[in-house]
């Protein structure tokens, strides 16, 4: 067991783990944050993806260790001041959301992906949603909702 | 029906109610849940597709650390729990009874796919209980295995259960053999065609999980788990497992994500978990890692079929005859004897005029997973036989499928098909038309030799579908097998202060019901969006109900908010009434306020809730206090959504790569509540019918049963750039057997596109058919090998 001490959406945190703890289940299980989730285990489909350092990233690829002094935000810190991110706002207002359960991660990535790209067209975000899946929504509604969050945000 | 239903609040695209948790990661999936002094499970699996348990040695495995119990099928046994279930009887042609296997919890003497359950590992951490299932010593003598479906009924091939000899559960048939034999001889034209509807792997992006509890002071067990109908798993587990009496335990399905089917069905894992924390006296959670549920989650589809179609010299079609071998896999799921049976056989006169229509289905069980309901359900089955076989006839007549398909359509109703379905409304050509605008039918010659231009190949594919939803008349399925009546209950709250809970039987797994349902209520009662709470899933909350599935939680479930309703008001009038001293019949409410005809006196909605509570001065005789009430609604039939979905490819010549570069679907779903949600159910339809036709295959090694696609690595599930932007449209003839008209929604993409976009890649390569998944490499291969019709002619 090693001690692991991060900032996890803006607040100090720290736990005994296992060598082995993966981020995602210091994130789930340490502290409770359950809004991160395990859809898969080949790091394929993003349900996990937070920011590391400003960075999305699945946080099934990565030990726990590994985020040792790192910045982490979860879906939790998004909305952290009250108020609702515009990549939030627009997966509700276009309906880019049915089941819920690989949301928190597309909603993860689509805000690294406005930062990176301010400037997005749809295939560009097709292409950048290589490693988010979602069985629900057919991307239809999550590709107008990042292109409207874009928007919004520039 | 007293005190119609306005307008107010229906058709409108609602932003959803339960989207606030989501976005923000504060849902509640059943992985979320922590139970203080939890243990974990872990399920020790066949390696095997078929073996003998010769023993099974747990000594080392329990002395590892943090192990605190391991349960094999021998401790099941001896417990006296019962084995799963199939909940739906399929007679075969002879009169006889379908031939079912024993489905044990946990494999007792012989396991019969990779991934079934050999033993289950409680112990106080996860990572705790895998590592000690790897200390479990089970000595299998490794048999021969039933994989292929088109050599599982042959003698030498192994069998699956000695009660189903040469590996044949059911010999069904439907429709009337004589009479088809007869339309075949009269025919001037016969079109053959042979069909392999490939086997899918529904995958719902929340894993199954379940938390068993007991309580030992009250002797009740309570299960958490990631299910579509919580009061029939309760059922199932009481009345057939025997887990507990049925009031001693209590099911809750949380947040769900996603489940198209495959968490209708009680499981061993969940069965297990609630049992064996009695045994343990600690809650014991199980959460299923992704390569558990490509390997034991209840596969979809897999049907090998021929069928003929018979048309007279105008193209009229005569009739039509199947056999189709339909892969049940190891164990008879929950309902998977209706999927390939009463789901299927009864939707092959599509949306046609068809006189004379026999089927026969073979239902056949192999070493592979259990096959059972995935998005919609032996209705794609049928649809992409249907419109696979047509397209065929319109090619071999030369009659534009567009044509051959009006010549053909059935335009007056009701209409009785020769296998049992009574379609009450429709108007198949308004939504060709509306799709064949869409797509600019027409512009497609051009479209076509502009993409030869840069030597490119296009395609143009259509599939006229039909589907039967709202799955329902209780009277209907009981007479075809089903073992549970298909209503809905609702129950209406109003609470004192004038907001309202309402109780569903129906499930909300991505839905949107918590906002169609609320919308439905407030613009009957005139209360804002926000008053209305849509409770589910927790069997200590909600009356019995029977979950969502089948496209009927809009036309069943919520018609039995509908009659709940009409008791709301009829006592809320009466009550008024006696306030305002008028007679009932005088009493008008609309808008949320109720008024004495022809006078100035009223009472809002919240005086009257409050009234009901404070029961003062009620004529004790007439009018109990409280405003409560509940029902339970079974529709006269099932509904009928219809439409026409077309998609056009282009397809490179030297990769093989498809690319579907416009698809419109065109839809009849009746009354549409809320057009946002709507749309978003045929979106998600059409990619996971995308997904069929061009890119997901579950595949098992012919010879070992190893199941070749068990990760995201190696199954293709759809993603964002598979996928093109769907172009939607609507028609609308109202649905008469419910009092909203509605028809259902949820499953008409998956069941329409596969046929739509395989007549579009055909017709595209200038060949007469190509098995799903049409892969780039099948697609390549299959222009090497085929002469391009275009190149021919």
């Amino acid at each position: 067991m090693s001690v692991v001490a991060m900032t996890v959406n803006g607040k100090p945190a720290s736990a005994d783990v296992e060598p082995r703890t993966l981020l995602v289940q210091f994130i789930r299980e340490q502290l409770g944050l359950t809004g991160t989730h395990v859809g898969c285990d080949t790091s394929q489909c993003g349900a996990c993806v937070v920011h590391v350092d400003g960075r999305a990233v699945k946080s099934c690829t990565m030990l726990a260790a590994q985020a040792e002094g790192a910045e982490v935000l979860t879906i939790e810190g998004l909305a952290a001041n009250g108020d609702l991110h515009p990549v939030q706002k627009a997966f509700r207002e276009h309906h880019g959301l049915q089941c819920g359960f690989c949301t928190p991660g597309m909603i993860m990535t689509a805000v690294d992906l406005i930062r990176r790209k301010p400037e997005l067209d749809e295939e560009t975000v097709r292409d950048e949603l290589e490693g988010n899946i979602c069985r629900c929504t057919g991307y239809h509604n999550i590709v107008k909702a990042i292109l409207a969050a874009s928007q919004e945000m520039r | 029906m007293s005190g119609a239903v306005t307008a107010e609040g229906i058709g409108q695209p609602v932003r959803r109610k339960e989207d606030f948790r989501f976005i923000t990661g504060n849902g509640h999936y059943t992985d979320d849940i922590a139970r203080a002094r939890q243990t974990w499970a872990y399920f020790l699996r066949s390696p095997h597709a078929h073996a003998r348990i010769k023993s099974i040695d747990t000594s080392v495995a329990e002395a590892a650390p943090g192990v605190v119990a391991i349960f094999t099928g021998r401790h099941v046994a001896d417990d006296g729990l019962g084995g799963l279930i199939c909940g739906w009887t399929v007679t075969s042609k002879d009169g006889t009874p379908m031939k079912v296997g024993p489905h044990p919890i946990l494999a007792l003497d012989t396991v019969r796919y990779v991934g079934d359950h050999v033993a289950m590992v409680v112990a106080e951490t996860l990572a705790d209980a895998r590592a000690a299932a790897e200390l479990i010593d089970v000595d299998y003598e490794a048999l021969p295995a039933a994989v292929a479906l088109s050599t599982c009924q042959d003698e030498k091939t192994a069998q699956v259960h000695a009660e189903a000899p040469r590996n044949t559960c059911f010999e069904w048939e439907l429709g009337n053999k004589a009479e088809t034999e007869a339309a075949f001889a009269k025919a001037d034209r016969v079109v053959k065609l042979d069909l392999t509807n490939n086997r899918l792997i529904p995958n719902a992006m929340e894993p199954r999980a379940a938390i068993g509890e007991y309580d030992k002071g009250s002797g009740i067990y309570t299960l958490h788990t990631t299910s579509q109908n919580p009061h029939v798993a309760r059922l199932v587990l009481s009345a057939f497992v025997g887990v507990a009496p049925e009031h001693k335990l209590r099911v809750v399905a949380p947040d769900v994500g996603g489940g198209f089917g495959s968490k209708i069905f009680i499981y061993a894992e969940e069965t297990a978990c609630v049992w064996a924390a009695a045994k343990v006296g600690r809650p014991i959670k199980w959460t299923g890692d992704r390569s558990e549920a490509f390997l034991s989650d209840a596969h979809g589809r897999d049907h090998l079929s021929h069928a003929e179609l018979a048309l007279d010299k105008d193209g009229k079609f005569l009739g039509l005859r199947v056999k189709t071998v339909a892969n049940l896999g190891a164990y008879l799921s929950t309902f998977s004897a209706s999927v390939p049976t009463y789901l299927y056989g009864t939707l092959l006169s599509g949306q046609y005029d068809l006189p004379a229509i026999y089927v026969e289905v073979d239902g056949v069980y192999t070493h592979t997973a259990p096959v059972d309901a995935y998005r919609g359900a032996g209705r794609p089955e049928a649809t992409y036989l249907v419109e696979r076989i047509v397209e065929t006839a319109a090619r071999e007549t030369g009659i534009d499928p567009a044509e051959l398909r009006r010549r053909n359509y059935i335009r007056t109703f009701p209409h009785q098909t020769p296998v049992i379905m009574n379609y009450d409304a429709g108007d198949y050509e308004a939504s060709l038309e509306a799709a064949m605008e869409a797509i600019d039918y027409k512009g497609f010659a051009a479209r076509k030799s502009e993409a030869a231009s840069r030597g490119k190949l296009r395609g143009i594919g259509m599939s006229s579908y039909i589907e039967a939803c709202g799955l329902a008349p209780s009277a209907a399925v009981g007479s075809l097998g089903a073992g549970v009546g298909l209503w809905e209950s609702a129950e209406v709250r109003v609470n004192p202060t004038g907001n309202i809970e309402v109780l569903t039987g129906s499930h909300s797994h991505g839905q949107g019901h918590e906002t169609t349902f609320a919308q439905l209520v407030a613009s009957r009662l005139g209360v804002p969006l926000d008053n209305v709470e849509i409770v589910h899933g927790d069997t200590d909350r909600v009356q019995f109900g029977m979950g969502t599935y089948g496209s009927r939680s809009g036309a069943v479930g919520m018609s039995a908010i509908v009659r709940a309703l009409d008791k709301i008001e009829a006592k809320a009038k009466k009550i008024a009434a006696h306030l305002m001293e008028a007679a009932v019949e005088d009493i008008v409410f609309e808008n949320g306020t109720f008024t004495v005809q022809g006078t100035d006196k009223s009472l809002a909605w919240a005086e009257l809730s409050l009234a009901a509570y404070t029961a003062h001065g009620f004529p004790s005789a007439d009018i109990e206090p409280g405003l409560k009430e509940g029902a339970f609604y079974d529709p006269t039939n099932f509904t009928f959504p219809a439409g026409c979905h077309i998609c056009e490819v282009e397809i490179d010549p030297d990769t093989g790569i498809t690319r579907i570069v416009k698809f419109v679907a065109v839809d009849d779903f009746g009354t549409v509540i809320n057009p946002m949600i709507v749309e978003g159910q045929v979106h998600g339809g059409i990619a996971q019918g995308i997904g069929q036709a061009l890119l997901e295959h579950g595949v098992y090694d012919p010879e070992s049963g190893q199941l070749v696609t068990g990760s995201y690595m190696d199954y293709c599930m759809p993603r964002a750039d598979d996928l093109p932007n769907f172009t939607l449209g609507f028609t609308k003839t109202v649905c008469p057997s419910n009092p909203l008209g509605m028809k259902g929604c949820g499953e008409a993409g998956a069941i329409a596109s596969p046929p739509a976009i395989i007549n579009a890649v055909t017709d595209a390569l200038g060949i007469r058919d190509i098995e799903m998944p049409a892969t780039p490499a099948r697609v390549w291969e299959a222009l090497q090998s085929a002469a391009p019709r275009a190149a021919a002619e």
